[in-house]
């Protein structure tokens, strides 16, 4: 049966959870303490690897006005700390077809026109768990520059903590996946490489070989695969 | 405790040095060896013979005969009284969020059918947003559609199925292009080409990526796509069975929303299958890289329904998982760090097999390493061997790594390992199903309107993945399967609701009865992993 380990030889810590004190061991991540004293985690959990966003988190420790943000799954529980999960945070979502808009630029403001009206509090790149800096990539998106913003953006998990604490009410995460897919879409161009091998298989280029190898026998199937 | 937390025994500090010199090469026989001895699939240990069900016979995990021979959670005649009514009627039932879910939504809405998508977590929540690596595709100029066949059956032992696997090689250049032009960005050349990577088991370099954070540049794009696309979107809400219609066929499923706990039953012409995989059953008890939901709750259902299974007995045990920090249990560490140059040491500082051999062979390269007393103890007692990046940058230039590696080198930094100058130590990781539901090219199953496609389907990787084949396969097979189950169903004979029942279920569960007399057998599907309070679990 496999297990998360309590590490060896950890002490027992005070923590809160939602609001409730508990104690746990060191060396558990938010989401292994959760587990630990019981609690069923479904909204909250996504992929225990810190990429899909789902366990967004804030917590505090004493003495300290800082809110902090975590992602529960990666981050280990602290002495007296006390942490919520914000399992899901809810923004506006354009609706649009990348392909198809007149102007990806213009759009932009078409589409989210609250993105122009960021008043610099920096909230946004405080609270973002992954470290980017949303406040920047917000400007550059307004400015065009799109290309940064693709650069700047690369591993937000769309967690949503941004929103929850924008002043100008926008949802940067939005934004920049926006600005993100107007990019690739849109200002780089095909990829050439890709283009040529289309057209081959297109053509049928590729047909004949693999029709002739998947009517192969077995053993000689095998024989024409076997090297490199 | 977290790495440089102060632990006597912490193997983040006595790192050996490291020899760089070759390790010794595996010629043709050996591998079988290393294999039969070491690979899980092999071993004879936590196997059983299932009794039930049309697989009767075949040898498989203890843990895949665990769910495969179960009882319902529809425990009680009220659970499996239909209703007047379902809760929806639709052409195309899609159950799983995930790459070929999603995928298959997408197309099956275009082609105008009535569509329900139906996860039980949050669409998106699945393996595919937590692919690192990349994707293969066969675009470099001295490469082929026709290598990258070669390649994959060979890599897969010789058994993939050769229609699934021209499919594969032959439709991927559409998928990818379709992505691209999403506005997915792949990782570019200076000449403005996808850049192409090395992975193990190829002749070519064929990886697209989009730095390690491959999947979730892809589902971010895909999730909005979905959302915005009309489709109706049930999110926590688990299927927990089949429904079967006339002649046996498939005829929709019930759900169990996570939250109401409510059953809500829905009536679709086709059903398909996109359910993943099942990692998180912790098959053998190795830590797993794969997501939440990884329970296997598709192969489940779909057996008791009656259609059969391909390749069981066979699982993808990724070489290099995290085995220390142990609260990053099982997390997965991109084979691309190999391609790129990444080396194995055991704990003399030896290396000791070449590192980009399939994967298979790499992870018995490391489990005979520490069967051997060449691995390095944890605290907890389990063993690993050294994964070191830094050779990457000393190859490749200062700050390769974190330009290449980026989600890699801020995890691992997030429980203080820099792995950019401290090997990481890793053991193998339980990471994908090669098996699966039987399936053709069409997608189809031996039950009538059941569909399949992704990791539940079973066949074309043989008993071995390459990097890069399973990514690519949810969107070849979403795509194609999505559209085609739309399109049949639009033609299926209409059948009522009054013809739509739970019957096959009794029927599995009265064979259960006679083989196993008076035997407690557990529910499944699964749908969660349980990590509270069971009596063996150190976290309870």
């Amino acid at each position: 049966m496999f297990r998360y380990e309590v590490p060896e030889g950890a002490q027992l810590i005070r923590v809160w959870i939602n609001g409730k004190e508990w104690q746990v061991p060191e060396g558990l991540t938010m989401v292994q303490a959760m587990w630990h004293t019981g609690h069923e985690v479904i909204h909250g959990i996504g992929c225990l690897g810190g990429v899909c966003g789902a366990c967004a988190a804030v917590y505090r420790m004493p003495g300290d006005f800082h809110l902090y943000n975590a992602l529960a799954c990666q981050t280990l529980v602290k002495a007296d700390m006390a942490f919520s999960l914000i399992a899901s945070f809810p923004s506006q979502r354009a609706n649009y077809n990348i392909e198809t808009l007149p102007d990806p630029k213009e759009g932009l403001f078409e589409l989210y026109p609250e993105s122009a009206t960021c008043r610099n509090c920096n909230a946004c790149t405080e609270v973002c768990p992954q470290g980017i800096d949303v406040r920047d990539s917000v400007w550059r998106a307004v400015f065009g520059d799109f290309k940064t913003v693709t650069e700047e953006t690369m591993s937000c998990v769309m967690c949503g903590l941004c929103v929850s604490r924008c002043i100008a009410e926008m949802a940067p995460h939005e934004i920049a996946l926006y600005a993100r897919r107007a990019y690739g879409a849109r200002e780089l161009p095909f990829p050439e490489n890709l283009k040529v091998r289309l057209e081959a298989v297109h053509a049928g280029s590729y047909d004949a070989d693999l029709d002739r190898l998947g009517g192969l026998d077995p053993n000689l199937l095998k024989k024409e695969c076997e090297t490199k | 405790m977290t790495a440089s937390g102060g632990l006597s025994s912490n193997p983040y500090d006595h790192v050996p040095s490291l020899d760089p010199s070759d390790p010794p090469k595996i010629e043709g026989s050996e591998r079988q060896n290393l294999l039969s001895r070491y690979y899980p699939d092999y071993r004879p240990e936590h196997k059983s013979t299932l009794r039930v069900g049309c697989n009767k016979g075949d040898v498989v995990p203890d843990e895949i005969s665990q769910i495969l021979e179960s009882r319902s959670l529809l425990e009680t005649k009220v659970d499996r009284m239909v209703p007047k009514e379902p809760d929806a009627d639709v052409d195309l039932l899609i159950i799983g969020g995930g790459g070929a879910g999603m995928t298959a939504a997408l197309f099956a809405q275009e082609s105008g059918a009535k569509v329900l998508l139906a996860t039980k977590l949050r669409v998106g929540d699945s393996n595919t947003v937590m692919a690192e690596g990349g994707i293969q595709v066969a675009l470099g100029g001295d490469d082929s559609p026709v290598n990258h066949f070669k390649d994959a059956y060979r890599g897969g032992h010789f058994v993939g199925k050769p229609d699934l696997l021209s499919v594969l090689v032959k439709e991927g250049p559409d998928v990818i292009g379709w992505l691209v032009r999403k506005g997915v960005l792949f990782d570019r050349d200076s000449s403005g080409n996808l850049s192409l990577r090395k992975g193990g088991g190829t002749s070519r370099p064929r990886l697209i990526s989009a730095k390690d954070y491959t999947g979730l540049e892809i589902v971010r794009v895909l999730k909005e796509d979905l959302l915005n696309s009309g489709v109706a979107i049930w999110e926590f809400a688990p299927a927990v069975e089949l429904l079967q219609g006339p002649e046996g066929s498939c005829a929709g499923a019930v759900f169990r929303d996570v939250d109401s706990g409510k059953l809500k039953w829905v009536k679709a012409k086709s059903v398909l299958l996109a359910t993943g995989g099942t990692g998180r059953l912790h098959i053998g008890s190795f830590a797993t890289s794969n997501h939440f939901g990884a329970t296997g709750d598709g192969l489940v259902m779909a057996y008791r329904l009656g259609a059969g299974l391909i390749n069981m007995d066979s699982f993808q045990y990724h070489p290099t998982g995290v085995i220390y920090p142990s609260e990053m249990a099982g997390m997965l560490i991109t084979e691309a760090v190999r391609g790129a140059g990444a080396r194995l040491y055991n704990k003399s500082g030896k290396r000791f097999v070449p590192e980009l051999e399939t994967r298979d062979v790499v992870a018995a390269a490391i489990i005979r390493e520490c069967e051997e007393g060449r691995g390095v103890r944890t605290p907890a007692g389990h063993f690993g061997v050294y994964l070191d990046l830094a050779s990457i940058d000393r190859d490749m230039g200062e700050g390769t790594v974190s330009k290449r590696f980026p989600n890699i080198v801020k995890l691992m930094g997030k429980h203080q390992v820099d792995c950019t100058v401290q090997p990481i130590l890793v053991y193998p990781t339980l990471h994908y199903q090669n098996g699966g539901v039987t399936t053709d090219t069409m997608g189809h199953t031996s039950v009538p309107h059941l569909y399949v496609a992704g990791e539940v389907s079973g066949g074309v990787h043989g008993k071995n993945r390459l990097m890069g084949n399973s990514l690519l396969e949810v969107f070849v097979y979403g795509r194609r399967v999505g559209m085609i189950a739309s399109e049949e169903a639009q033609k299926r004979n209409p059948f009522s609701w009054h013809e739509v029942s739970v019957t096959h279920v009794e029927r599995f569960e009265n064979e259960l009865e006679r083989e196993f007399p008076g035997t407690h057998l557990s529910e499944a599907p699964l749908l969660f992993p349980d990590y509270r309070n069971h009596p063996d679990n150190a976290l309870a």
